[in-house]
């Protein structure tokens, strides 16, 4: 048998010179700590091995071929993963072996790779205006379900209330983070009403719920049908007058044209990392972020890992982690809930993007997504027995009606799909009262041309 | 032994928050085109009054170019793996680049997780293939990989607990969960945050806890035991079959924490020992590569009668069709949004199609086998010791040494020598979990990537580090030397005048600290 290409110690000489070196007769000697009734019965059975490149790459791109990809199809697809464009040199650099393999390192020996991170930080701190910003999380409603658990512990209490048109994806991580009612800790969720014109909170409902015993109001903007929250100085300021902690959760790239969650007295901001330049990847390009003023009262809540600047001994930058302790590795259960791996190559993704966007890429970004977006939404509400939810007001995401047409959404997008659209995520299940509703997301990536070809396609397919 | 004349790249490399000018754009998207600029007008009045941005954020503005040399000097003053990194509980493997370039077609970059599963017939062949693998090494009956992380899927474990005891009406006197000092702190931490409270146990004379310990802990309030074996000196305990029947007849789950299954895959089967539960993480023993912590996946698997708890959606086979199963009462839910980070799927895919059966049996032997060559050479250095020495048996793919009469005859650290072995090129070890049972500890582990010859230099390296510890300390203290920047100073970054996590605290404190009015 050949040696096999990834383990350089497979000849069989090297494997005699390093046992003759441990005194050991044979490999299986070495294994004498585990007893032979652990040992495993029977063959390991696994497909059988593809040793050359040539042929595992040759079944990999016969079985990657069987999908269908949003780069061929027209994708409407959003809520949470975003078809943005990713820039050429995001890649090229998440792709440097230095980035991609390591583990850890010193302050010294891997500072670039902590600046880069140390740049994701600071960049992001300036889009959202807020100043203490952690090393990331594993995704946007992981974030949320930390913040709400900061909340909790910050206030002592035990309610957080959420508006009723969150994302279920994110809600139902929400959900696991918040406990079960038989242990102690658990934090009790409840919905608050949307304004049926404007797809916003009700306030109303949000004054009627709020007490006390609330730890925090979280909502997102826009939110999850797409939808800018015009009343988020109202509903921060009705939290923070119930000495509750106000939590948003934001889409990034709508930062350029949208006001930062700074301007509306937010005091934790989550949000997802994806779309600065990270692909979709079936959702494994999801991430987020936790940040909030620096002030000790959050700082010392936090349960990611937190990387400071500082200076070396001969005055250079140099980055650190603080406040180590107060993370699971430094104190195991006692620790703010806990860290680990996380998505940390995507943080330098994002630093990489929003040096290159600038304030005026942010800018242009978001003002040529929000025209889009609404001139797809006004074509389709041109289309007999489709309607536009919420009309006005959004970002990137809407919400289109085909009751009107008698058609389910599921025929709907059955159709498109013939014509090589993706049309937008159902709606039906998660928010029945919104009827045959789909969300459809459009973003710089498509030209006028793919929303005309949109427009057409849908109006054959509901006629 | 010849060391490596070795030195980083030193760009003195600003913070990309100081460089750039006025007025240069790193990314241009255009406008849009006439006919929906006519048809919808202003784009900035199309945001609600009140809610437009007024302020542009400060922002660095460059070009392309300069953007892409900046990260290429962060990436140059990065050892990052480029040396030999031996960090032990990590598994430094090899990561196929055949994964990266398959990752990055299309066909997976380009997807769209609510795609409609007949559009995503590959990726849904592909991890149900990873999950058939998975089985196959731990016996288990079904995988997830929702999970972003080992820690995330320890997290799951306690969920899906949480589940199984409310399902049968037991939770709310279920409430602890039993670990040990030697687990992964991320077992009792996730555990704790799900709720439970945490029972530790000690390690004893044969470098485990004994049988009647854990016995004394568990009770009818035992929800699960979470552990690892082997850990992290290398200790397998032998014993563990009885603990699963221990907690079992007390009707608890027992998790196998499978963070160090480099030394023991294609030798035991979680399954077979009893367990109900076990966690994989692709990023350390499957081949996906580590990114400097993530995106990551701790690959969750069970046995038949906990499949009905786990995160949803689960992919599931249909004649030769893939699909979405997302109708799962029973469902804990989620633990995080859509269903894993599938680039790092495609590399576990690879990297075990590669391997094969046996390849994977042979990593094994030859992790255990490089282990031991490494502790016969590294004992014979001054100053060197092993945790447990009583414990003569050989110790799988890692072992915990102590450096602690070095420490006691010179003042060195392993912090001190982490931090000149990287002037000579290779990476940090690793030195211990908290709590440190083992003083100035370091955790090696050289698993079946390294060569002989890698090994040999660092091992080379450490012996040089210790005789300079003897002969000349101070090289040793006022390391490193060869590197992008010094050691860190003494500022506190403990202390909120100090810390700054971003470059406008940084500048806000600065401006303070120098009196200056901002």
């Amino acid at each position: 048998m050949s040696a096999h290409p990834y383990m350089p110690n497979s000849t069989p000489g090297l494997e005699r010179a390093l046992l003759d070196a441990v005194g050991a007769p044979d490999v299986e000697s070495l294994f004498s700590q585990i007893p032979a009734a652990h040992r495993m019965k029977g063959e390991l059975e696994l497909p059988p091995a593809l040793v050359s490149e040539a042929a595992l790459r040759r079944h990999m791109v016969d079985m990657l071929a069987r999908n269908e990809s949003c780069e061929r199809n027209l994708s409407f697809l959003g809520g949470g993963i975003w078809q943005h464009h990713v820039p050429a040199i995001c890649d090229e650099i998440v792709r440097r072996s230095e980035f991609l393999t390591p583990v850890w390192g010193t302050p010294s020996s891997d500072h670039g790779r902590n600046q880069a991170w140390f740049e994701f930080t600071s960049q992001l701190a300036e889009l959202i205006g807020m100043d203490f910003v952690g090393l990331p999380v594993y995704s946007w409603g992981c974030a949320a379900g930390h913040a709400v658990r900061m909340a909790a512990r910050m206030t002592g209490r035990a309610h957080v209330l959420v508006p009723d048109t969150i994302s279920p994806e994110r809600l139902a991580v929400i959900r696991t983070y918040c406990g079960a009612a038989e242990l102690p800790g658990q934090i009790e969720i409840e919905l608050v009403g949307h304004d049926a014109a404007t797809g916003g909170i009700d306030v109303g409902d949000l004054e009627r719920r709020i007490s006390a015993r609330t730890a925090a109001v979280l909502f997102d903007n826009p939110s999850f049908l797409g939808g800018i929250e015009q009343r988020a100085v109202e509903i921060a300021a009705l939290a923070r007058s119930h000495g509750a902690e106000t939590i948003v959760g934001v889409d990034p790239l709508s930062l350029g044209i949208v006001a930062p969650p700074c301007d509306y007295g937010v005091d934790i901001v989550v949000g997802s990392t994806q779309p600065l330049g990270v692909h979709m990847s079936c959702g494994g390009g999801a991430g987020g972020f936790i940040a909030t003023r620096d002030d000790p009262r959050y700082a010392r809540e936090y349960p990611t890992l937190l990387l400071s600047i500082s200076e070396t001994v001969a005055g250079e930058h140099g980055f650190g982690i603080a406040l180590f302790e107060q993370t699971s590795y430094g104190s195991r259960e006692e620790g703010n809930d806990w860290t680990g791996n996380s998505v940390y190559l995507w943080a330098i993704a994002n630093a990489v993007y929003m040096s290159l966007m600038g304030p005026e890429g942010f800018a242009d970004v978001g003002r040529l997504i929000i025209a889009r977006s609404h001139y797809a939404a006004r074509r389709l509400a041109e289309v007999d027995g489709v309607r536009v939810v919420f009309p006005e007001g959004f970002f990137k995401e809407f919400v289109v009606d085909f009751g009107g047409s008698g058609k389910r959404v599921a025929e709907v997008n059955r159709g498109l799909r013939d014509r090589g659209i993706f049309g937008g995520k159902d709606l039906s299940r998660d928010f029945p009262e919104l009827g045959q509703s789909a969300l459809y997301c459009v973003t710089e990536v498509h030209t006028q041309g793919d929303l005309d070809r949109l427009a057409v396609a849908v109006a054959e397919v509901v006629a | 032994m010849k060391l490596r004349r070795y030195h980083a790249a030193v760009w003195d490399e600003p913070l990309v928050m100081e460089m750039g000018a006025p007025g240069r754009r790193g990314v241009v998207f255009g406008e849009a085109e006439p006919g929906i600029a006519s048809a919808v007008g202003d784009p900035d009045a199309l945001v609600p009054g009140g809610m437009r941005r007024v302020a542009p954020p400060a922002l660095p503005e460059l070009s392309e170019p300069e953007v892409l040399r900046h990260y290429l000097h962060l990436s140059q003053e990065t050892l990052g793996m480029m040396g030999v990194s031996l960090f032990g509980t990590c598994t430094m493997k090899y990561n196929p680049r055949l994964a990266t370039e398959l990752a990055a077609r299309p066909e997976i970059a380009e997807l769209h997780p609510d795609q409609d599963d007949e559009t995503l017939q590959g990726v849904l062949e592909l991890v149900y293939g990873l999950d058939l693998i998975l089985r196959g090494v731990s016996g288990m009956d079904a995988f997830v990989f929702q999970p972003g992380g080992g820690a995330h899927a320890a997290y799951t474990h306690a969920v899906i607990t949480r589940a199984y005891h409310a399902a049968r009406g037991e939770l709310s006197r279920r409430d602890e969960v039993v670990t040990t000092i030697q687990a992964h702190p991320c077992n009792s931490a996730t555990a704790s945050a799900a709720g439970f409270k945490i029972v530790t146990l000690p390690l004893e004379e044969n470098g485990y806890p004994s049988l009647d310990a854990l016995k004394a802990a568990v009770s009818e309030r035992t929800a699960s035991l979470m552990v690892n074996n082997p850990d992290d000196m290398g200790v397998y305990n032998p014993e563990i079959d009885k603990w699963v029947e221990v907690v079992h007849d007390a009707g608890g789950l027992c998790f196998y924490d499978h963070a160090n299954f480099n030394g023991v895959m294609g030798k035991i089967k979680a399954r077979e020992l009893g367990f109900d539960a076990c966690m994989y993480m692709l990023h350390k023993t499957f081949g996906a590569p580590k990114g400097g912590g993530g995106p990551a996946v701790g690959a969750y698997g069970c046995t038949e009668e906990l499949a009905r708890f786990l995160p949803e959606p689960v992919v599931v086979r249909d004649g030769d069709r893939y699909r979405l199963d997302r109708d799962r009462p029973d469902s804990v839910g989620k633990v995080r949004e859509f269903w894993g980070n599938v680039p790092q799927l495609v590399y576990a895919y690879t990297w075990s199609r590669a391997m094969g059966a046996e390849g994977i049996r042979q990593a094994s032997d030859i992790s255990v086998l490089a282990n031991n060559y490494m502790e016969k050479r590294l004992l014979a250095i001054r100053g060197v010791t092993k945790s447990q020495p009583h414990l003569t048996a050989p110790r799988l793919e890692m072992t915990r040494y102590s450096l602690e009469a070095v420490e006691r005859d010179t003042g060195i650290t392993v912090f001190d020598v982490q931090n000149r072995m990287v002037d000579f090129g290779i990476d940090a070890f690793w030195l211990s979990h908290e709590p440190w049972l083992v003083p100035q500890p370091f955790t090696p582990e050289a698993g079946e990537m390294w060569s002989k010859e890698d090994i040999d230099e660092w091992i080379d390296a450490l012996a040089h580090v210790v005789d300079e510890a003897y002969a000349d300390p101070e090289i040793v203290r006022t390391a490193p030397h060869n590197q992008a920047i010094h050691r860190l100073g003494p500022t506190d970054i403990n202390d909120p005048a100090h810390w700054a996590t971003t470059w406008r605290a940084y500048t806000r404190k600065r401006r303070a600290r120098d009196g200056v009015a901002s």
